[in-house]
């Protein structure tokens, strides 16, 4: 028997930036550059949005394209349900999106044997005018449904979404809860041979997600075939014997879910260390500035990875600069291990030093994470030094990480489970207010 | 979709990137019907619901344009009107216009409005402006009925009504109503792609619209139009059409089997050429949003 999903060698390239979508200036600009024949044209244009290192694996063929799959091939039996997982960024929804075909890819091919639906689709195209019943209808059709088998299959949409009261209200009336039901009503019934499912898109609160799982093993047990985006290990271990791990466009690993969520895990515990040096012209950067070294440093000046949750954690920036450059400066961006950004800052913060053309020689930027800032937890570095408003010379993408521990002790039990990405010590005062 | 065809069963579905121009996939088109309908029931529903007024407005709009006009160009610019009533002469130009322009203003943005449902879910995206095209065909009919009230006042009421001469050539009325659906389907197909390319394009729809207007023998005959320049007036679908309806419900102005045969041509010319930009499109316009 043919797999029922065959996926050969599917790329996609995106164009960075404001090239794509743009106004028509940006395009006048682009085609008087051509006109005048001017060999940096293009370059100089790139430049202008530069946002992709060109010597980065996944970058493309000209300036400001990147692969955001590349060659990505793989074939999936009937009745499987396989895990995708591999950071933000990696490609996992580019390739749903290709499945579910709202965009093309660039080279290659896919097959689907069977109909696809996505829970990301809930409740798309519903109109806030329209009643409950003249949505069930637009709704189906629109996720590919014909009206006879709506009409067929009308009577159990109502029930299982439990507005049948309000079945000839317009749905503007419905709470948001009846709303999501109604909208997950008609999902659940398209009745797909292939179920596509990206957590990290699917809206909706707790209990929702909880249906949509429950929607998923209810799929799977019919014989129906699942592909599952997450980036909830346990959920990934729990529901899908195979796992795709998906690593910066590529097919990293391919194999039983636990091997490949044991390896991603190391994977990303074996890249955190404090120190990344770089040598000669594969250095990042340009024939301006080249970057020579980032550290992580303690307190006591030595490059560490782990930290108490009081104290601060140095980050250094060392660069090289070649050519006499103005108003060159370096920007960290800190991220959570969900990949969540905590926050940026650059060096102009700095307001002792007033450097604006920088001579030929080394430098260093350093910045302080004061301690009592960050809550516990893993942290990514991203490094990049630009000429803000014009250009990137480097980027360095998770170049780093640390990891915040908890005091000893020290804290008490109450400071132990506090959420959030940062946990701040704040200034309290707590005092008894005496009757006169 | 011309990349993405049903072979075999209905249940094989290739997804490759498109190599061949040409190629439509009519059978999803066919697939998703019911979704065209359920569309153009959502947009009847919708814009009755809406507004207070409801389909008063499809009446009232034409009719305080072809009242500003009889007012401007009537009464104070003098332009001829081939001897009819300047108000009933409006109406008349203004029938299959408004009819051109209102798809022609949905169908160039829809792309742009429709960026979220295209952002989530496939369908064939033709469906979105083909039913938009066959929506504004309830304000038509209103406007038509409309028109019919005003024309039989004239006709049997006033002293105006010996210059109308309906002919046989009302007949093809139905055939002139499909060619303007199609040039505003053309036109609006290659306008949705090119504004979602260029977003600034969708400030500028409205002027060339209104450009368009006044380039069409709506507030005028084309007797009026200098011999010379006359040829012009072939190369404007709209205007032959205009001038058709005005012929066929009034028996004057200006009709020509050869202008008519060359406004047919561009007419098809810009539709196919529409279709396969709009699916030139359609097949990345995600990525750029």
């Amino acid at each position: 028997m043919k797999p029922i999903i065959e996926v050969e060698n599917i790329s996609k390239l995106y164009h960075l930036g404001l090239i794509g979508a743009t106004t028509l200036h940006d395009s006048l600009d682009r085609w008087w550059y051509k006109m005048r024949g001017k060999e940096d044209a293009l370059k100089k244009i790139g430049a202008k949005h530069l946002m992709i290192e060109p010597n980065d694996p996944q970058a493309g063929p000209e300036p400001n394209t990147i692969w955001a799959l590349k060659d990505i091939s793989f074939s999936v039996k009937q009745g499987e349900i396989i895990g995708i997982i591999g950071k933000n960024g990696a490609g996992k929804s580019t390739l749903l999106k290709i499945l579910t075909r709202i965009t093309d890819p660039t080279s290659g091919r896919a097959i689907m044997r069977g109909r696809v639906a996505s829970l990301l689709e809930v409740g798309t195209g519903f109109h806030p005018e329209l009643t409950g019943r003249e949505n069930i209808y637009l709704n189906g059709a629109i996720l590919g449904m014909r009206k006879l088998e709506i009409d067929r299959k009308f009577d159990e949409i109502v029930d299982f979404s439990g507005v049948e009261k309000f079945i000839d209200t317009p749905v503007k009336r419905y709470s948001s809860g009846m709303y999501v039901r109604l909208a997950f009503a008609i999902a659940a019934h398209l009745e797909p041979e292939i179920l596509l499912v990206d957590e990290v898109l699917a809206v909706g609160d707790a209990e929702f997600q909880k249906k949509c799982l429950g929607k998923m093993k209810n799929v799977a047990s019919a014989g129906r075939t699942v592909l599952f985006v997450s980036h909830n290990m346990g959920a990934i271990q729990q529901l899908c014997p195979r796992t795709i791990l998906i690593a910066d466009g590529h097919i990293m690993l391919d194999d039983n879910s636990e091997n490949v969520v044991s390896i991603y895990l190391s994977r990303g515990r074996e890249q955190k260390s404090g120190v990344r040096d770089y040598e000669g012209v594969t250095a990042p950067g340009d024939d301006y500035v080249r970057l020579k070294a980032i550290r992580i440093m303690n307190e006591l000046e030595h490059v560490a990875t782990m930290f108490k949750i009081n104290e601060s954690i140095s980050i250094e920036i060392e660069f090289t600069v070649l050519q006499q450059i103005s108003n060159f400066h370096t920007y960290i961006r800190v991220f959570t291990q969900e990949g969540i950004l905590a926050f940026g800052s650059g060096d102009w913060d700095d307001d002792n030093v007033e450097i604006s053309r920088l001579l030929p020689g080394r430098y260093l930027t350093r910045c302080v994470i004061s301690g009592n800032l960050l809550n516990r937890g893993s942290y990514s570095l991203t490094v990049m030094g630009q000429i803000p408003h014009a250009r990137y010379v480097f980027v360095e993408n998770n170049v780093l990480g640390w990891k915040i521990l908890e005091l000893d002790g020290a804290g008490g039990a109450i400071s132990m489970n506090r959420p959030g990405v940062f946990r701040p010590k704040l200034k309290w005062k707590f005092t008894q207010i005496k009757d006169q | 979709m011309s990349n993405k065809n049903v072979e075999q069963n209905s249940y094989e579905i290739i997804i490759q990137p498109n190599r061949n121009w040409f190629h439509i996939d009519w059978q999803g088109l066919l697939h998703y019907r019911d979704l065209l309908f359920l569309l153009v029931r959502r947009d009847f529903v919708s814009k009755y619901k809406q507004t207070i007024l409801g389909p008063a407005w499809f009446v009232i709009q034409p009719l305080l344009m072809a009242i500003v006009f009889t007012v401007i160009f009537g009464k104070v610019a003098r332009i001829p009107t081939d001897g009819l009533p300047p108000m009933l002469f409006y109406l008349c130009g203004l029938l299959s216009w408004r009819y051109f322009a209102t798809c022609l203003n949905t169908t160039s943005v829809s792309f742009i409005t429709n960026a979220h449902l295209f952002g989530k879910v496939y369908f064939p995206r033709l469906i979105v402006p083909l039913s938009t095209i066959i929506s504004n065909l309830l304000a038509f009919a209103i406007q038509l009925v409309m028109f019919l009230g005003f024309y039989f006042y004239f006709k049997y009421f006033t002293s105006a009504g010996v210059s109308i001469k309906p002919n046989l050539f009302i007949f093809t009325l139905p055939l002139l109503l499909l060619q303007t659906a199609a040039i505003s389907l053309g036109v609006g197909l290659w306008m949705s792609a090119l504004t979602a390319k260029y977003r600034d394009l969708q400030f500028l729809m409205n002027f060339l619209a209104q450009l368009w207007m006044y380039a069409t023998p709506i507030i005028y005959p084309i007797s009026m139009v200098p011999g010379k320049w006359r040829f012009l007036i072939a190369f404007n679908p709209m205007a032959s059409i205009v001038e058709s309806f005005k012929y066929a419900f009034f028996g004057t102005g200006t009709v020509s089997p050869n202008y008519l045969l060359i406004s047919i041509f561009i007419t098809i010319i810009t539709l196919l050429t529409g279709i396969l930009v709009f699916k030139r499109t359609e097949r990345t316009f995600i990525d750029t949003v």
